[in-house]
């Protein structure tokens, strides 16, 4: 069920520019009103769900503790995996951020006769996810050539690296290959494995059919049929210098190109996808594993109902001195 | 006690049924769920809605307005926890955590994989706090909060033992443990605990720890292994309690006094800190290390952790040493200072035999007894026969706890490699930082649950057979009172022939006493390398 709304959903949307480009001649809402709706929606929308994380505290320092503790001098403390300083926590997030470390820890579970268990090499999910991660984010990067002037040096650099195989004319991109294969894979084993499946909502097959969409009518355009690349940069010109305007001449699957990554940005807040930002704040991840040696403040720290020593000690008192145990009052 | 099948017959099925699991309601069967909270131990402490109820009834007798009750405490921990929000929001549903629960390796039921746990949690926060759950309903992964939804969250949150293993695999590090603490407080909210943790509650408040042992009772026991160690070593030890004007209060969770083979480790303790000439005190009133108050809710923990620092601070000692124990010592690292601190009338503890400063522990002042021993052995301070342990082929089950909430590896290592001389570690997939949980942790080590019990238990059992058939391992060792005594269970029922001790009953072992006799039997009484005959000596 999952599936085919979400399918339908990203076909509805392919279908409703390729009508209103081809029939409406709405160029002007899909080339400017929309982009400029979108890019605001996600930066309001960004914004306000970062903010409404950062208003509920962290009131216990609770980092799952992956390492070796900072304990005797002479034994030696993983201060990445456990880290007890800032550095370390510097370290632990890059890693996870950067090589999604903890997903790299992954094994799968096999169940034989017995039962017996044993334990499966599976790094397929951290292989496409980071392939998936880095292309999209170089495949950004590289887009900023449509919207500067001059190209700064850093996008043109990262162009040629992407582009070294020089196969055919136009050169094709790795990172092009390298998305899609991680999409599609993604995609793939939602569907085959067995509990993925059971665990997928709408809201999970939806970005991947959106992804796969913008990768294909991008791979399209670029390698197929050759849209005029001096017209889109112009519009593009003129959305970030806020001169917009839209030239004739454009061909459809741009809009279409367009209309797809602008619903990307504009979904993001409201969904999964904020894992962007969540990973950074989480606690089990973000925090150092110190709170022997520094006591940690809860804001709402309140006092509670305890039961006294002196409580304690009326209940018992006869008891206790029966017992030879010393007490506060005879 | 609910009839659990025999090893082999027990069926393990990893794939999911046909029913989607919104639309698949939760079954209670004998031997996967827990007894209903007695109304006289939720009074014991003021819980709400205190009554006589099971969770087979039809009725759970809730208010009417119990709806608005838990979608309002949900509300207010939103607000609390940042770790909630985040843990609401950002799940991918990229399934890298499905496998890794002990409950679901052994059941196969999906809603044991975390993230459906936490899902079932999370589709109710969609359907009434967020924009699109609130429009979209189903489609956007939102749930209406039914009786059936409710009674579901009591299944499964108490078929979590909190362990954190999944967050460990999880990209954000989303750990289904915070969301069952949670979870677990929403229920409370409406007094559906279970009697196996309301129960030690209730008497951990009132008589200082978790059996209800009374104070002259409590001095009563440990005497007993004042004798049983003079009858093993031929040397008294002599404990205090309740003494003002110790230099170090010792807090160690009360199974060891209670229950065997816990009771070997305390002897162990009660060796080691005689050796030394440790300056030291029990407490009745502080008679419990461990705290079922962290699987009730966090101001339970608090109300009975607070004991700890209020007792150290009567007696005037300078610091606390703690027993072995699991879950007593996340709580004492992730929330003892934060919750009851600052203990600023405390000395940053410092060992007095061998003049080390626990530099670690310089704000909640309080050290842990395996690093406490660590560094006497590493300073030469204790006379170890190791070969008094030659019986004993061990392997180490590292306690979810220190792993996942502490780090504590090398610690322990390092002492059971000094005390005996045939260890061997189990496969890297199942210890350290990846350990399994026994499968009875966080207050579900009762045995109307045994059937979901030793399913939970089967990955660390399995493990525990690896090193059995390969290496002869027949003795399980571990720093947790619940582990000694559940792993006792799970090995019986998955690899007869392990038994399971603490570290320090193997220090105990090894531990060359001044002026002992020339022992014949180790702690449990059992003969020692070499001494099978001497029994019939004595007889
Ligand atoms: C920083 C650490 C990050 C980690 C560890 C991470 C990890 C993941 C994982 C495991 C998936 C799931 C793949 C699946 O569906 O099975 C995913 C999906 C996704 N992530 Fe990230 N991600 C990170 C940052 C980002 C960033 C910076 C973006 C920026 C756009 C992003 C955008 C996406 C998108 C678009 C998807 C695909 C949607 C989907 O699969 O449903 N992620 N990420
Ligand atoms: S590993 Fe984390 S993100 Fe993936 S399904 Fe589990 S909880 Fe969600
Ligand atoms: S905390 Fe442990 S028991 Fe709970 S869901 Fe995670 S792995 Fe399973």
């Amino acid at each position: 069920m999952g599936i085919k709304f979400s399918l339908l959903t990203v076909v509805a949307l392919v279908l409703a520019v390729f009508l209103g480009v081809k029939a409406a001649g709405l160029q002007y809402f899909f080339g400017v009103i929309f982009p400029y709706a979108a890019i605001f929606i996600f930066l309001v929308g960004f914004i306000y769900r970062i903010l409404k994380w950062a208003r509920s505290p962290v009131p216990f320092r609770i980092p799952t503790t992956a390492g070796q503790q900072k304990s005797l001098p002479w034994i030696k403390q993983n201060k990445i995996d456990n880290p007890s300083t800032t550095a370390g926590v510097v370290a632990r997030m890059a890693l996870e951020v950067l090589l999604f470390r903890s997903l790299f820890r992954n094994t799968k579970v096999e169940l034989r006769e017995g039962p017996k268990i044993a334990y499966q090499w599976e790094k397929w999910l951290w292989l496409a996810g980071l392939a998936f991660h880095w292309s999209f984010f170089i495949i950004l990067v590289r887009h900023l050539r449509f919207f500067t002037e001059p190209v700064p040096f850093f996008v043109h650099m990262t162009d040629r690296l992407d582009g070294f195989l020089q196969v055919g004319l136009p050169g094709i991109y790795i990172t092009d290959l390298l998305f899609l294969a991680a999409v599609t894979y993604l995609f793939i084993r939602r569907v085959v494995i067995p509990q993925v499946r059971y665990i997928s909502l709408p809201a999970d097959y939806f970005p991947l059919f959106l992804l796969m969409a913008l990768g294909l009518t991008g791979v399209l355009m670029r390698y197929f049929t050759k849209v005029d690349v001096v017209k889109v940069k112009e519009l593009a010109l003129g959305l970030v210098t806020f001169q917009p305007k839209v030239p004739e001449g454009i061909g459809v699957l741009f809009y279409i190109h367009f209309f797809l990554i602008c619903t990307l940005f504009a979904y993001f807040p409201f969904s999964k996808l904020m894992h962007l930002g969540g990973v950074f704040l989480s606690p089990t991840r973000n925090l150092p594993n110190d709170s022997r040696m520094k006591r940690h403040i809860n804001p709402w720290n309140y006092p509670v109902k305890v039961h006294t020593y002196a409580e304690y000690e009326d209940h018992f008192r006869d008891k206790m001195i029966e017992a030879g145990l010393p007490v506060e009052k005879e | 006690m609910a009839n659990v099948p025999k090893p082999n017959e027990l069926v393990i099925d990893h794939r999911p049924p046909a029913t989607g699991w919104m639309d698949t309601p939760v079954e209670f069967r004998p031997g996967t769920w827990c007894y209903a909270a007695k109304p006289k131990n939720l009074e014991a402490v003021g819980l709400p809605n205190p009554r006589e109820w099971s969770p087979i009834d039809d009725d759970w007798k809730l208010p009417d307005n119990w709806k608005q009750i838990v979608l309002e405490g949900l509300r207010e921990r939103l607000e609390k926890y940042r770790s909630l929000r985040i843990f609401m929001d950002i799940c991918v549903r990229c399934g890298a955590c499905s496998d890794k629960c002990h409950f679901f390796i052994g059941s196969g039921d999906p809603k044991n994989m975390p993230v459906l746990r936490a899902e079932l949690l999370r589709s109710v926060y969609r359907r009434n706090f967020t924009t699109a759950g609130k429009i979209l309903g189903k489609i956007a992964g939102g749930r209406e909060l039914t009786m059936s939804v409710f009674k579901e969250w009591f299944y499964y949150f108490f078929q979590c033992t909190e362990c954190r293993r999944c967050s460990l695999f999880c990209p954000y590090g989303i750990d289904t443990a915070e969301i069952t603490i949670i979870g677990r407080e929403l229920l409370n909210l409406l007094g559906c605990n279970i009697d196996w943790i309301a129960g030690p509650v209730a008497n951990c408040y009132h008589n200082g720890n978790h059996l209800g042992i009374q104070p002259h009772a409590f001095k009563d026991m440990i005497e007993f292994f004042v004798d049983e160690i003079e009858a093993v070593t031929g040397v008294r030890v002599e404990p205090t309690f309740n003494r003002k004007g110790a230099e170090i209060l010792f807090i160690t969770p009360s199974g060891d006094v209670f229950a065997d083979p816990g009771t070997y480790t305390l002897m162990g303790y009660l060796m080691l800190f005689h050796e030394i000439g440790l300056d030291y005190t029990w407490s009745t009133y502080a008679s419990e290390g461990g705290n079922f108050g962290l699987f009730t809710s966090h101001e339970m923990m608090k109300r009975l952790n607070a004991k700890m620092y209020a007792e150290a601070r009567r007696l005037g000692v300078k610091w606390i040493l703690g027993g072995e124990c699991g879950h007593m010592w996340r709580v004492i690292n992730q929330y003892m200072d934060t919750m009851n601190g600052p203990a600023d009338f405390l000395e940053v503890p410092k060992s007095p035999i061998t003049g080390t400063v626990f530099d670690n522990a310089k704000s909640t002042k309080m050290t842990h007894i395996v690093e406490f021993t660590a560094d006497l052995i590493k300073h030469g301070k204790l006379k170890l026969d190791p070969s008094r342990n030659d019986n004993h082929v061990v392997t180490y089950h590292d306690s979810c706890n220190p792993a996942r909430g502490m780090g504590f590896f090398e610690e322990p290592r390092y002492v059971l490699k000094n005390v005996c001389n045939h260890f061997y570690e189990m496969p890297p997939n199942t210890i350290r930082e990846q350990t399994f949980c026994c499968g009875s942790g966080s207050g579900l080590n009762t045995d109307e649950f045994m059937e979901m019990r030793m399913r939970g238990g089967l990955p660390r059992a399995n493990a525990v057979r690896h090193v059995h058939e390969q290496h002869g391992v027949n003795m399980l060792s571990c720093i947790c009172a619940i582990d000694r005594a559940v792993l006792t269970a799970s090995m019986n029922y998955w690899v007869p022939g392990v038994e399971v001790s603490g570290v320090h009953e193997l220090v105990g072992n090894a531990l060359v006493m001044e002026g002992e006799m020339e022992r014949t039997t180790d702690l449990r009484g059992e003969p020692l390398p070499g001494m099978e005959d001497s029994d019939d000596e004595d007889l």
